[in-house]
Protein backbone atom coordinates (compact mmCIF):
# COMPACT_ATOMS: atom_id res chain seq x y z
CA UNK A 1 0.00 0.00 0.00
CA UNK A 2 1.08 3.31 -0.87
CA UNK A 3 0.31 6.63 0.15
CA UNK A 4 0.96 10.56 -1.20
CA UNK A 5 4.13 9.73 0.82
CA UNK A 6 5.20 6.50 -0.07
CA UNK A 7 5.50 3.38 2.01
CA UNK A 8 8.03 4.66 4.23
CA UNK A 9 9.92 7.84 5.22
CA UNK A 10 13.23 7.35 5.57
CA UNK A 11 14.82 10.85 4.97
CA UNK A 12 13.90 14.28 3.20
CA UNK A 13 16.57 13.42 0.11
CA UNK A 14 13.80 11.26 -1.74
CA UNK A 15 10.95 14.07 -1.26
CA UNK A 16 9.23 16.42 -3.43
CA UNK A 17 9.10 19.88 -2.21
CA UNK A 18 5.15 19.05 -2.95
CA UNK A 19 5.54 16.18 -0.39
CA UNK A 20 7.43 18.21 1.95
CA UNK A 21 4.93 20.98 2.14
CA UNK A 22 1.93 18.27 2.46
CA UNK A 23 3.50 17.02 5.90
CA UNK A 24 3.82 20.87 6.86
CA UNK A 25 0.28 21.53 6.03
CA UNK A 26 -1.13 18.27 7.50
CA UNK A 27 0.89 19.33 10.69
CA UNK A 28 -0.92 22.72 11.27
CA UNK A 29 -4.51 21.22 12.35
CA UNK A 30 -2.39 18.62 14.54
CA UNK A 31 -1.02 20.87 16.15
CA UNK A 32 -4.60 22.42 17.68
CA UNK A 33 -5.51 18.82 18.52
CA UNK A 34 -2.61 19.32 21.57
CA UNK A 35 -4.34 22.12 22.81
CA UNK A 36 -8.05 20.62 23.24
CA UNK A 37 -9.12 19.34 26.63
CA UNK A 38 -8.88 15.72 25.26
CA UNK A 39 -5.33 15.42 23.58
CA UNK A 40 -6.89 12.40 21.31
CA UNK A 41 -8.47 11.98 18.12
CA UNK A 42 -9.01 7.97 16.50
CA UNK A 43 -7.31 8.49 13.01
CA UNK A 44 -5.29 5.78 13.97
CA UNK A 45 -7.21 3.57 16.28
CA UNK A 46 -6.70 -0.16 15.59
CA UNK A 47 -3.38 0.37 14.44
CA UNK A 48 0.09 -1.04 15.82
CA UNK A 49 3.36 1.16 15.86
CA UNK A 50 6.60 -0.34 17.37
CA UNK A 51 8.97 2.24 18.59
CA UNK A 52 12.25 0.15 18.09
CA UNK A 53 15.26 2.56 19.45
CA UNK A 54 18.87 1.24 18.84
CA UNK A 55 20.01 3.82 20.39
CA UNK A 56 19.23 6.34 23.47
CA UNK A 57 17.26 8.94 22.45
CA UNK A 58 14.74 10.90 25.24
CA UNK A 59 12.91 13.63 23.19
CA UNK A 60 12.65 12.25 19.86
CA UNK A 61 11.12 8.91 21.29
CA UNK A 62 8.69 10.81 23.65
CA UNK A 63 7.69 13.25 20.63
CA UNK A 64 6.93 9.95 18.65
CA UNK A 65 5.22 8.37 21.55
CA UNK A 66 3.04 11.31 22.23
CA UNK A 67 1.84 11.48 18.85
CA UNK A 68 1.23 8.17 18.19
CA UNK A 69 -0.99 8.23 21.23
CA UNK A 70 -3.09 11.73 20.17
CA UNK A 71 -3.61 9.79 17.16
CA UNK A 72 -5.22 6.63 19.05
CA UNK A 73 -2.86 4.05 18.10
CA UNK A 74 -1.30 1.54 20.42
CA UNK A 75 2.53 1.26 20.89
CA UNK A 76 5.24 -0.96 22.13
CA UNK A 77 8.73 0.88 23.05
CA UNK A 78 11.47 -1.59 22.26
CA UNK A 79 15.09 -0.57 23.33
CA UNK A 80 18.12 -2.47 21.90
CA UNK A 81 19.51 -2.58 25.95
CA UNK A 82 17.94 -5.28 27.47
CA UNK A 83 16.04 -7.00 24.36
CA UNK A 84 16.86 -10.32 21.97
CA UNK A 85 19.30 -7.78 20.20
CA UNK A 86 21.91 -7.89 22.73
CA UNK A 87 21.58 -11.37 22.18
CA UNK A 88 22.69 -11.33 18.67
CA UNK A 89 19.57 -11.16 16.76
CA UNK A 90 19.89 -9.20 13.76
CA UNK A 91 18.10 -6.37 12.78
CA UNK A 92 15.47 -7.90 10.03
CA UNK A 93 14.95 -10.74 12.40
CA UNK A 94 14.06 -8.22 14.98
CA UNK A 95 11.86 -6.71 12.91
CA UNK A 96 10.29 -10.11 11.14
CA UNK A 97 9.23 -11.18 14.35
CA UNK A 98 7.75 -7.63 15.54
CA UNK A 99 5.53 -8.31 12.18
CA UNK A 100 5.11 -11.74 12.90
CA UNK A 101 2.66 -10.04 15.74
CA UNK A 102 0.88 -8.18 13.31
CA UNK A 103 1.86 -4.99 13.68
CA UNK A 104 1.16 -2.07 11.30
CA UNK A 105 4.81 0.03 11.57
CA UNK A 106 7.87 0.78 13.13
CA UNK A 107 9.65 3.96 14.29
CA UNK A 108 13.42 3.13 13.96
CA UNK A 109 16.45 4.96 15.34
CA UNK A 110 19.63 3.37 14.69
CA UNK A 111 23.34 3.64 14.70
CA UNK A 112 24.05 2.56 10.88
CA UNK A 113 23.19 5.03 8.33
CA UNK A 114 20.74 3.10 5.93
CA UNK A 115 19.11 1.52 8.64
CA UNK A 116 15.65 2.69 8.23
CA UNK A 117 15.94 2.12 4.53
CA UNK A 118 17.66 -1.58 4.58
CA UNK A 119 14.33 -2.19 7.16
CA UNK A 120 11.78 -0.99 4.74
CA UNK A 121 12.78 -3.02 1.59
CA UNK A 122 12.20 -5.93 3.74
CA UNK A 123 9.21 -5.78 6.02
CA UNK A 124 5.63 -5.00 5.37
CA UNK A 125 5.22 -2.50 7.64
CA UNK A 126 5.68 1.28 6.87
CA UNK A 127 8.93 2.39 8.11
CA UNK A 128 10.03 6.01 9.96
CA UNK A 129 13.30 7.04 10.46
CA UNK A 130 13.84 8.32 13.62
CA UNK A 131 17.38 8.77 12.76
CA UNK A 132 20.05 6.42 11.08
CA UNK A 133 23.14 6.74 11.95
CA UNK A 134 25.29 10.11 10.20
CA UNK A 135 22.52 9.75 7.25
CA UNK A 136 19.44 11.72 8.16
CA UNK A 137 17.19 12.37 11.28
CA UNK A 138 14.10 13.49 8.63
CA UNK A 139 11.17 14.53 11.01
CA UNK A 140 14.05 16.98 12.88
CA UNK A 141 14.20 18.55 10.05
CA UNK A 142 10.70 18.94 9.48
CA UNK A 143 9.83 20.07 12.62
CA UNK A 144 12.63 23.18 12.32
CA UNK A 145 10.71 23.67 8.56
CA UNK A 146 8.14 23.96 10.74
CA UNK A 147 9.52 26.42 13.08
CA UNK A 148 11.05 28.76 10.80
CA UNK A 149 7.92 28.73 8.89
CA UNK A 150 5.60 30.03 12.24
CA UNK A 151 8.39 32.40 12.55
CA UNK A 152 8.81 34.01 9.14
CA UNK A 153 5.55 33.30 7.58
CA UNK A 154 8.26 31.43 4.76
CA UNK A 155 10.75 29.77 4.07
CA UNK A 156 11.86 30.63 0.73
CA UNK A 157 14.71 32.70 0.22
CA UNK A 158 15.30 33.13 3.91
CA UNK A 159 19.27 32.22 4.75
CA UNK A 160 19.38 29.58 7.43
CA UNK A 161 22.78 28.62 9.04
CA UNK A 162 23.79 25.05 10.22
CA UNK A 163 26.18 25.79 13.18
CA UNK A 164 28.74 23.40 14.58
CA UNK A 165 29.40 19.43 13.77
CA UNK A 166 28.15 19.06 10.17
CA UNK A 167 29.62 15.84 9.82
CA UNK A 168 28.45 14.28 12.00
CA UNK A 169 24.86 15.26 12.11
CA UNK A 170 22.03 13.58 10.56
CA UNK A 171 20.28 16.55 11.58
CA UNK A 172 22.34 18.79 9.17
CA UNK A 173 21.82 17.02 6.31
CA UNK A 174 18.30 16.56 6.55
CA UNK A 175 18.10 20.07 7.21
CA UNK A 176 20.29 20.77 3.83
CA UNK A 177 17.97 18.47 1.61
CA UNK A 178 14.61 20.16 3.11
CA UNK A 179 16.22 23.98 3.31
CA UNK A 180 17.26 23.92 -0.36
CA UNK A 181 13.94 21.99 -1.70
CA UNK A 182 11.70 24.78 -0.56
CA UNK A 183 14.12 27.53 -1.56
CA UNK A 184 15.97 28.73 1.23
CA UNK A 185 19.67 29.51 0.97
CA UNK A 186 21.74 27.28 3.24
CA UNK A 187 25.01 28.24 5.15
CA UNK A 188 27.08 25.75 7.19
CA UNK A 189 29.40 27.01 10.08
CA UNK A 190 32.08 25.19 11.96
CA UNK A 191 36.14 23.92 12.86
CA UNK A 192 37.12 22.36 9.80
CA UNK A 193 37.50 19.06 11.29
CA UNK A 194 33.62 18.76 11.66
CA UNK A 195 33.09 19.74 8.25
CA UNK A 196 32.22 16.87 5.47
CA UNK A 197 34.61 17.32 2.27
CA UNK A 198 32.42 18.86 -0.18
CA UNK A 199 30.14 20.37 1.37
CA UNK A 200 30.17 23.02 -1.24
CA UNK A 201 28.62 20.25 -3.65
CA UNK A 202 25.29 20.33 -1.82
CA UNK A 203 24.77 24.15 -2.45
CA UNK A 204 25.92 25.32 0.85
CA UNK A 205 27.54 28.43 1.63
CA UNK A 206 30.78 27.70 3.62
CA UNK A 207 31.50 29.99 6.80
CA UNK A 208 34.98 29.60 8.95
CA UNK A 209 33.66 32.21 10.99
CA UNK A 210 31.05 32.58 13.01
CA UNK A 211 31.04 35.71 12.61
CA UNK A 212 30.72 35.73 9.13
CA UNK A 213 27.74 33.17 9.71
CA UNK A 214 26.09 35.67 12.04
CA UNK A 215 26.28 38.69 9.56
CA UNK A 216 24.97 36.45 6.78
CA UNK A 217 21.87 34.40 8.20
CA UNK A 218 18.29 34.86 9.11
CA UNK A 219 18.11 31.97 11.36
CA UNK A 220 20.53 29.97 13.17
CA UNK A 221 20.36 26.38 13.68
CA UNK A 222 23.09 25.27 16.11
CA UNK A 223 23.89 22.00 16.45
CA UNK A 224 24.60 19.60 19.19
CA UNK A 225 28.36 19.19 20.17
CA UNK A 226 28.82 16.07 21.31
CA UNK A 227 31.35 15.66 24.42
CA UNK A 228 32.97 12.58 22.65
CA UNK A 229 34.43 14.47 19.76
CA UNK A 230 37.04 16.07 22.21
CA UNK A 231 38.24 12.98 23.02
CA UNK A 232 38.44 12.06 19.55
CA UNK A 233 40.52 14.99 18.65
CA UNK A 234 37.76 16.87 16.63
CA UNK A 235 38.40 19.63 18.77
CA UNK A 236 41.13 20.84 21.11
CA UNK A 237 38.81 21.60 23.80
CA UNK A 238 35.37 22.58 24.71
CA UNK A 239 36.29 25.89 26.07
CA UNK A 240 38.34 26.82 22.60
CA UNK A 241 35.40 25.55 20.65
CA UNK A 242 32.94 28.53 22.74
CA UNK A 243 35.85 31.07 22.35
CA UNK A 244 35.90 30.57 18.71
CA UNK A 245 32.64 29.26 17.53
CA UNK A 246 30.16 29.45 20.78
CA UNK A 247 26.80 31.39 19.50
CA UNK A 248 26.91 34.01 22.45
CA UNK A 249 25.20 36.91 22.69
CA UNK A 250 27.95 39.33 22.21
CA UNK A 251 28.41 38.13 19.11
CA UNK A 252 24.51 37.93 18.12
CA UNK A 253 24.14 42.12 19.23
CA UNK A 254 26.84 42.80 16.40
CA UNK A 255 24.42 41.16 13.60
CA UNK A 256 22.44 43.49 11.68
CA UNK A 257 18.94 42.06 12.47
CA UNK A 258 17.23 39.88 14.77
CA UNK A 259 18.93 35.98 14.66
CA UNK A 260 15.72 33.20 14.97
CA UNK A 261 17.86 30.69 17.06
CA UNK A 262 17.47 27.06 16.66
CA UNK A 263 18.82 24.15 18.34
CA UNK A 264 17.68 20.24 18.10
CA UNK A 265 18.64 19.73 21.78
CA UNK A 266 19.99 18.06 23.52
CA UNK A 267 21.55 21.35 24.33
CA UNK A 268 25.07 21.88 25.75
CA UNK A 269 25.08 24.91 27.39
CA UNK A 270 28.19 27.13 27.03
CA UNK A 271 29.63 24.89 24.51
CA UNK A 272 27.73 25.46 21.20
CA UNK A 273 24.94 28.29 22.39
CA UNK A 274 25.03 30.91 25.56
CA UNK A 275 22.74 30.26 28.21
CA UNK A 276 21.32 33.95 27.50
CA UNK A 277 21.06 33.10 23.90
CA UNK A 278 18.99 29.97 24.24
CA UNK A 279 16.86 31.55 26.41
CA UNK A 280 16.48 34.52 24.84
CA UNK A 281 13.31 36.67 23.51
CA UNK A 282 14.41 34.99 19.76
CA UNK A 283 15.49 31.36 20.76
CA UNK A 284 12.46 29.48 19.10
CA UNK A 285 13.46 26.40 21.08
CA UNK A 286 10.92 25.01 22.72
CA UNK A 287 8.08 25.59 19.91
CA UNK A 288 10.47 23.54 18.00
CA UNK A 289 9.70 20.88 20.35
CA UNK A 290 6.17 21.95 20.35
CA UNK A 291 5.81 21.11 16.80
CA UNK A 292 8.19 17.81 16.80
CA UNK A 293 4.61 16.58 17.88
CA UNK A 294 2.29 17.98 15.49
CA UNK A 295 4.74 17.23 12.56
CA UNK A 296 5.10 13.39 13.69
CA UNK A 297 1.32 13.22 13.82
CA UNK A 298 1.23 14.27 10.15
CA UNK A 299 4.08 11.79 8.88
CA UNK A 300 2.32 8.75 11.02
CA UNK A 301 -0.79 10.00 9.51
CA UNK A 302 0.01 10.43 6.28
CA UNK A 303 1.43 7.00 6.09
CA UNK A 304 -1.15 5.22 7.85
CA UNK A 305 -3.39 6.36 4.85
CA UNK A 306 -4.79 4.14 2.05
CA UNK A 307 -5.41 4.98 -1.84
CA UNK A 308 -4.60 9.06 -2.06
CA UNK A 309 -6.32 8.59 -5.57
CA UNK A 310 -9.60 8.18 -3.60
CA UNK A 311 -9.38 10.95 -1.29
CA UNK A 312 -10.02 13.25 -4.50
CA UNK A 313 -13.36 12.24 -4.35
CA UNK A 314 -13.60 14.20 -1.35
CA UNK A 315 -12.32 17.74 -2.80
CA UNK A 316 -15.32 18.52 -4.83
CA UNK A 317 -18.08 20.66 -4.04
CA UNK A 318 -20.36 19.27 -1.42
CA UNK A 319 -18.44 16.44 -0.83
CA UNK A 320 -17.97 16.12 2.93
CA UNK A 321 -20.41 12.77 2.75
CA UNK B 1 -10.02 9.77 -21.48
CA UNK B 2 -12.52 11.69 -22.53
CA UNK B 3 -15.81 12.91 -21.16
CA UNK B 4 -18.39 14.91 -21.79
CA UNK B 5 -19.30 18.03 -19.50
CA UNK B 6 -21.35 16.95 -16.75
CA UNK B 7 -24.94 17.95 -16.66
CA UNK B 8 -26.09 20.61 -14.47
CA UNK B 9 -29.57 20.96 -12.98
CA UNK B 10 -29.93 24.44 -10.34
CA UNK B 11 -31.98 23.24 -7.40
CA UNK B 12 -31.59 26.57 -5.77
CA UNK B 13 -30.67 30.00 -6.85
CA UNK B 14 -28.61 32.55 -5.06
CA UNK B 15 -32.66 34.01 -4.20
CA UNK B 16 -33.91 30.91 -3.07
CA UNK B 17 -30.91 29.42 -1.13
CA UNK B 18 -31.18 32.84 0.75
CA UNK B 19 -34.66 32.52 1.40
CA UNK B 20 -33.78 28.92 2.52
CA UNK B 21 -31.30 30.23 5.02
CA UNK B 22 -33.48 32.88 6.34
CA UNK B 23 -36.22 30.04 6.71
CA UNK B 24 -33.83 27.85 8.66
CA UNK B 25 -32.43 30.60 11.13
CA UNK B 26 -36.21 31.05 12.37
CA UNK B 27 -36.89 27.29 12.63
CA UNK B 28 -32.89 27.11 14.46
CA UNK B 29 -34.38 30.00 17.06
CA UNK B 30 -37.49 28.41 17.71
CA UNK B 31 -35.98 24.99 18.16
CA UNK B 32 -33.27 26.14 20.38
CA UNK B 33 -36.08 28.61 22.52
CA UNK B 34 -34.00 31.84 22.32
CA UNK B 35 -30.06 32.56 22.18
CA UNK B 36 -29.46 31.77 25.52
CA UNK B 37 -27.84 28.48 24.91
CA UNK B 38 -27.41 28.92 21.16
CA UNK B 39 -24.22 27.60 20.11
CA UNK B 40 -23.89 26.92 16.09
CA UNK B 41 -20.97 24.77 14.97
CA UNK B 42 -20.46 24.09 11.23
CA UNK B 43 -18.52 21.35 9.56
CA UNK B 44 -15.93 22.12 7.23
CA UNK B 45 -15.90 22.93 4.89
CA UNK B 46 -19.30 24.86 2.94
CA UNK B 47 -20.70 24.08 6.65
CA UNK B 48 -19.15 26.20 8.50
CA UNK B 49 -19.85 29.63 5.56
CA UNK B 50 -23.82 28.28 6.46
CA UNK B 51 -23.44 28.26 9.67
CA UNK B 52 -22.22 32.17 9.83
CA UNK B 53 -24.76 32.78 7.34
CA UNK B 54 -27.61 31.45 9.66
CA UNK B 55 -25.42 33.22 12.73
CA UNK B 56 -25.90 36.69 11.32
CA UNK B 57 -29.51 36.35 10.12
CA UNK B 58 -30.32 35.34 14.04
CA UNK B 59 -27.92 38.27 15.10
CA UNK B 60 -29.44 40.60 13.12
CA UNK B 61 -33.26 40.08 14.44
CA UNK B 62 -32.20 39.57 18.39
CA UNK B 63 -29.00 41.61 18.46
CA UNK B 64 -26.92 39.21 20.28
CA UNK B 65 -23.55 37.78 19.56
CA UNK B 66 -23.80 34.59 19.02
CA UNK B 67 -21.19 31.74 19.91
CA UNK B 68 -19.55 29.61 16.79
CA UNK B 69 -17.41 27.12 15.90
CA UNK B 70 -16.53 24.99 13.42
CA UNK B 71 -15.62 21.55 12.90
CA UNK B 72 -13.39 19.55 11.10
CA UNK B 73 -14.20 15.65 10.99
CA UNK B 74 -11.73 14.39 9.59
CA UNK B 75 -9.69 12.68 12.04
CA UNK B 76 -12.68 11.42 13.08
CA UNK B 77 -13.61 9.06 10.33
CA UNK B 78 -13.92 5.65 9.72
CA UNK B 79 -12.55 5.29 6.27
CA UNK B 80 -8.42 6.53 6.31
CA UNK B 81 -8.03 2.72 5.13
CA UNK B 82 -9.91 3.14 2.25
CA UNK B 83 -9.97 6.77 1.52
CA UNK B 84 -6.68 7.82 2.39
CA UNK B 85 -5.69 10.82 4.36
CA UNK B 86 -6.97 14.00 3.49
CA UNK B 87 -4.72 16.23 1.55
CA UNK B 88 -5.74 19.22 4.19
CA UNK B 89 -7.56 19.33 7.02
CA UNK B 90 -9.39 22.41 8.09
CA UNK B 91 -9.80 24.36 11.31
CA UNK B 92 -11.26 23.18 13.78
CA UNK B 93 -12.32 25.88 17.09
CA UNK B 94 -15.00 25.19 19.44
CA UNK B 95 -16.50 27.19 22.36
CA UNK B 96 -17.38 26.64 25.07
CA UNK B 97 -20.05 23.97 25.32
CA UNK B 98 -20.95 22.60 28.59
CA UNK B 99 -24.67 23.04 29.26
CA UNK B 100 -25.34 24.46 25.52
CA UNK B 101 -28.21 23.82 23.03
CA UNK B 102 -25.53 22.74 20.08
CA UNK B 103 -26.80 23.36 16.22
CA UNK B 104 -24.55 21.42 13.49
CA UNK B 105 -24.96 22.69 10.34
CA UNK B 106 -23.74 21.28 7.19
CA UNK B 107 -24.15 21.52 3.26
CA UNK B 108 -25.48 18.50 2.52
CA UNK B 109 -26.53 15.27 4.63
CA UNK B 110 -26.28 11.96 2.47
CA UNK B 111 -25.07 9.09 4.59
CA UNK B 112 -24.90 10.11 8.28
CA UNK B 113 -21.67 9.11 8.61
CA UNK B 114 -20.38 12.46 8.59
CA UNK B 115 -22.09 13.77 11.37
CA UNK B 116 -21.59 10.18 13.42
CA UNK B 117 -18.22 11.16 13.31
CA UNK B 118 -18.84 15.32 14.33
CA UNK B 119 -20.87 13.44 17.42
CA UNK B 120 -17.78 11.49 18.51
CA UNK B 121 -15.91 14.77 18.09
CA UNK B 122 -17.95 17.43 20.20
CA UNK B 123 -18.45 14.84 22.69
CA UNK B 124 -14.25 15.08 23.02
CA UNK B 125 -15.05 18.81 23.83
CA UNK B 126 -17.81 19.01 26.41
CA UNK B 127 -21.48 17.94 27.44
CA UNK B 128 -23.23 20.13 25.46
CA UNK B 129 -27.19 19.86 27.07
CA UNK B 130 -28.55 19.06 23.74
CA UNK B 131 -27.21 18.62 20.20
CA UNK B 132 -29.19 19.48 17.20
CA UNK B 133 -28.43 18.64 13.46
CA UNK B 134 -29.15 21.29 10.53
CA UNK B 135 -28.77 20.90 6.88
CA UNK B 136 -29.49 22.72 3.53
CA UNK B 137 -29.97 19.44 1.80
CA UNK B 138 -30.95 16.26 2.62
CA UNK B 139 -30.66 14.14 -0.03
CA UNK B 140 -31.44 10.71 1.56
CA UNK B 141 -28.91 7.92 1.01
CA UNK B 142 -28.98 7.23 5.07
CA UNK B 143 -26.63 4.52 6.23
CA UNK B 144 -26.93 5.05 10.15
CA UNK B 145 -29.73 6.21 12.29
CA UNK B 146 -28.88 9.81 11.92
CA UNK B 147 -31.89 12.11 10.73
CA UNK B 148 -32.09 16.02 10.20
CA UNK B 149 -33.90 18.57 12.57
CA UNK B 150 -33.89 21.66 10.47
CA UNK B 151 -34.02 20.92 6.47
CA UNK B 152 -33.56 23.26 4.05
CA UNK B 153 -34.80 21.64 0.91
CA UNK B 154 -35.10 17.68 0.43
CA UNK B 155 -33.75 16.07 -3.24
CA UNK B 156 -34.21 13.18 -4.72
CA UNK B 157 -30.60 11.85 -5.94
CA UNK B 158 -30.60 8.49 -8.72
CA UNK B 159 -27.38 7.05 -9.29
CA UNK B 160 -24.73 8.89 -10.81
CA UNK B 161 -25.91 12.10 -9.43
CA UNK B 162 -24.40 14.39 -6.63
CA UNK B 163 -25.54 17.49 -5.01
CA UNK B 164 -22.83 20.52 -5.35
CA UNK B 165 -23.54 23.61 -2.74
CA UNK B 166 -21.55 26.19 -3.86
CA UNK B 167 -21.12 29.22 -1.21
CA UNK B 168 -19.73 32.73 -2.46
CA UNK B 169 -17.27 33.00 0.16
CA UNK B 170 -15.41 30.01 -1.44
CA UNK B 171 -17.16 29.49 -4.94
CA UNK B 172 -17.90 32.71 -5.80
CA UNK B 173 -21.75 32.28 -6.11
CA UNK B 174 -24.39 30.57 -4.10
CA UNK B 175 -26.10 27.72 -5.78
CA UNK B 176 -27.43 24.43 -4.95
CA UNK B 177 -26.79 22.31 -7.94
CA UNK B 178 -27.69 18.51 -9.00
CA UNK B 179 -24.61 17.57 -11.05
CA UNK B 180 -25.39 13.94 -13.25
CA UNK B 181 -21.91 12.88 -14.31
CA UNK B 182 -21.86 10.77 -17.44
Amino acid sequence: MTTALGKDLVGLERLSPDQIRLILDTAEPFKEVSERPIKKVPALRGKTIVNLFFEASTRTRISFEFAEKRLSADTVNVAASGSSVQKGETLVDTARNLEAMRIDMVVIRHPSSGAAEFLGNRIRSNVVSAGDGKHEHPTQALLDLLTIRDKHGKIAGLKVCLVGDVLHSRVARSNIWGLSKLGAEVGVCGPDTLMPRGIEDLGVCRFRRIEEAIEWADVLNVLRLQLERMEMGFIPSVREYYRVFGVTLERLEKAPRALTIMHPGPMNRGVEIDSRVADGPHSVILDQVTNGVAVRMAVLYLLAGGRPELADAAKRPGGTE
Amino acid sequence: MSRSPPERTIILDARALSRALQRMAVEVLELARGTDRLVLIGIQRRGVELAERIAKLIEKDEGVVLPRGALDITLYRDDLETVGPKPVIGETRIPDLAGKHVVIVDDVLYTGRTVRAALDELADFGRPERISLCVLVDRGGRELPIQPDIVGTKVKVSDGERVDVLVEELDGRDEVDLVRTP
